[in-house]
């Protein structure tokens, strides 16, 4: 019995798919924040450029957005998503195959859009640089990744689909429908990577803010959403706090992200009503913001010790934090008379590695370090490298933060700076000289926050390691005894 | 016979419906999940589906002795 207990997970479910995208997210996010390191580098010194034009910055930043988006938080959210729809319905994930398609095509999606940027092929869509034929790719992995979930949580055997699977679902949903809509363009010729878009003028960019801020709303947040309501539970050992919350969390968002988008385009052709609209929904999302994330720490009521005894819950508990201050200031930078202020500098910058580097990545590395010893059946290599790794990405986050809000406050004042005549009071190269040491401190920041992923890649190379070994000492203690046992027998019936 | 399908087309009808017909859904929603004591107790206990299976997984199979 125990025997068949040790292996009913791994038999009962599809961890080697969890598995792979696991140890891919990790790969894409060292590649990705790298590449964002180096990105750094090259504001603060430009001569890292190094006269080598597939690394200048306008290159190397779509790398490192797409890598640590798609790379490393998609890969993150297919291994979540696989592993807790099968988790909650108690039920095999569907389609092996299909499954181990959209692995493969997803890697090839990630491979080849950084490849194509580096070598001058993009669109010149925000987050969406992918050239025509790599967008028919992922439409058609994506289809394939809605078809394994829906099928997936048909055959459950638990009556009810737990609100983390909502989540997902809604991510998949809107992400498809965003993709699809964000890339209607039609392609200059068959053996061509160029295309034009199927929009013009200020509807094209509506339609391509519409795709980032809910690539942000639904590919960033809600899916991550997702892992939060199952891996804090699960971390913690207690329930959601209230699960009707969670409810009303998921309808409330999902209704009020879709209009948020032409915040990103105050003060420009749109016209005003528009972005006053998407200005009010921005203030509204506040609420649903601040009821997921109340709902995610209140989960710890009442066992407020485990953050001193366990790291896990530290990664979990510090991401809704950042989730909350994150959700805080987007609404307040969505205002017309802040946004005058904070839009086209470093301050977007900094809000936007808020959410990235202490929502999703701190939400993401949590979850992992809960995955990992699971999916291997093992036990964590090493509590205090994930103390580690925690500090220095505390610390490279706050770093980050603090150093881009000093950049954008500043520059956007030196912008709007008048003289007593109306003039302008500084030059433009003022503000980047101003830059500079802010930069500085962020590619520093940057540094921090890599150094504990590496230390996280280590944690988790030698946890997959021990894991290996362990399987083997149990196969051969299994093997050994199952020889004795046949031994036994022989014996016996000799003797009879 | 159609002729009152005219009145959709215009963005100051279609914007304010749009916003009556999503106000009334979410309120909808919410008395759905508070109103009534018995559903109210029937969502939370849905809560503890991530737990289920919380038994067999407390230990590894290197610490499960194979006897």
């Amino acid at each position: 019995m125990a025997q068949l207990q040790s292996i009913a997970a791994p038999e009962q479910y599809n961890y080697d798919i969890v598995r792979k995208f696991t140890i891919m997210a990790l790969f894409w996010g060292i590649l990705g924040m790298s590449a964002g390191l180096y990105a750094a580098l090259e504001l603060a010194f430009p001569a890292f450029n190094l006269d080598i034009a597939q690394i200048t910055f306008g290159r190397l930043r779509p790398v490192h957005t797409t890598l640590v988006i798609f790379g490393f938080g998609g890969c993150a959210l297919f291994a979540t998503s696989y592993y807790v729809v099968q988790r909650t319905c108690q039920a095999r994930l569907w389609g092996s195959a299909l499954a181990n398609f959209t692995f493969w095509g997803w890697q090839a999606v990630l491979a080849l859009g950084a490849l194509s940027y580096m070598w001058g092929y993009s669109q010149g869509r925000e987050y969406a640089e992918f050239p025509w034929p790599i967008d028919i790719l992922i439409a058609v992995v994506w289809v394939a990744y809605l078809l394994i979930y829906v099928q997936t949580l048909r055959r459950r055997s638990q009556p009810h689909i737990y609100v983390a699977n909502w989540f997902y679902l809604g991510f998949i949903l809107a992400t498809a429908l965003l993709h699809i809509f964000n890339n209607l363009a039609v392609p200059v010729g068959m053996s061509s990577m160029a295309s034009y878009s199927a929009f013009a003028g200020v509807q094209d960019a509506m339609t391509q803010w519409w795709y980032g801020h809910n690539a942000v709303g639904f590919f960033l947040t809600a899916a991550f959403l997702g892992m939060m309501y199952y891996f804090v539970p699960k971390q913690a050992g207690r329930p959601v706090y209230s699960y009707r919350l969670s409810i009303i969390h998921f309808w409330a968002l999902v209704f009020l992200y879709m209009w948020a988008g032409a915040h990103h385009l105050h003060w420009t052709a749109l016209p005003d009503w528009t972005s006053t609209l998407a200005a009010t929904f921005s203030i509204m999302l506040l609420l649903p913001s601040w009821g997921g994330m109340i709902n995610g720490i209140m989960t710890l009521s009442g066992a407020w010790e485990k953050l001193r005894t366990d790291p896990i819950m530290l990664f979990l508990i510090t991401a809704l934090s950042f989730y909350g201050m994150a959700t805080f200031e987007g609404p307040l930078m969505s205002l017309k008379s802040v946004n005058a202020l904070s839009h086209y500098t470093d301050w977007t910058i900094g809000h936007v590695h808020s959410g990235a580097l202490g929502w999703v990545a701190m939400i993401t590395f949590g979850s992992m370090y809960h995955l990992v010893p699971r999916l291997y059946d093992t036990k964590i290599h090493s509590i205090r490298l994930i103390y580690v790794h925690f500090w220095l990405a505390s610390i490279g986050i706050v770093l980050y933060i603090t150093s881009m809000w000093v950049a954008g406050i500043g520059q956007g004042l030196l912008l709007r700076g008048f003289d007593d005549y109306g003039n302008l009071a500084y030059s433009f190269i003022e503000t980047v000289t101003f830059l500079h040491q802010p930069y500085v401190w962020r590619a520093l920041g940057g540094a921090f926050f890599l150094s504990g992923v590496l230390v996280m890649a280590y944690n988790t190379w030698r946890t997959i390691a021990n894991g290996k070994r362990e399987a083997a000492e149990v196969e051969a203690r299994l093997s050994a005894k199952l020889a004795r046992a046949w031994y036994r027998r022989v014996t016996w019936s000799n003797q009879e | 016979m159609w002729d009152w399908m005219q009145w959709f087309t215009h963005m100051e009808n279609s914007k304010v419906l749009a916003l009556v017909l999503f106000f009334v859904l979410f309120c909808g929603i919410l008395l759905y999940v508070y109103a009534d004591r018995n559903r109210s107790k029937r969502l939370e206990s849905y809560k503890y589906i991530p737990l289920q299976d919380d038994d067999d997984e407390k230990k590894t199979s290197a610490e499960r002795k194979v006897k």
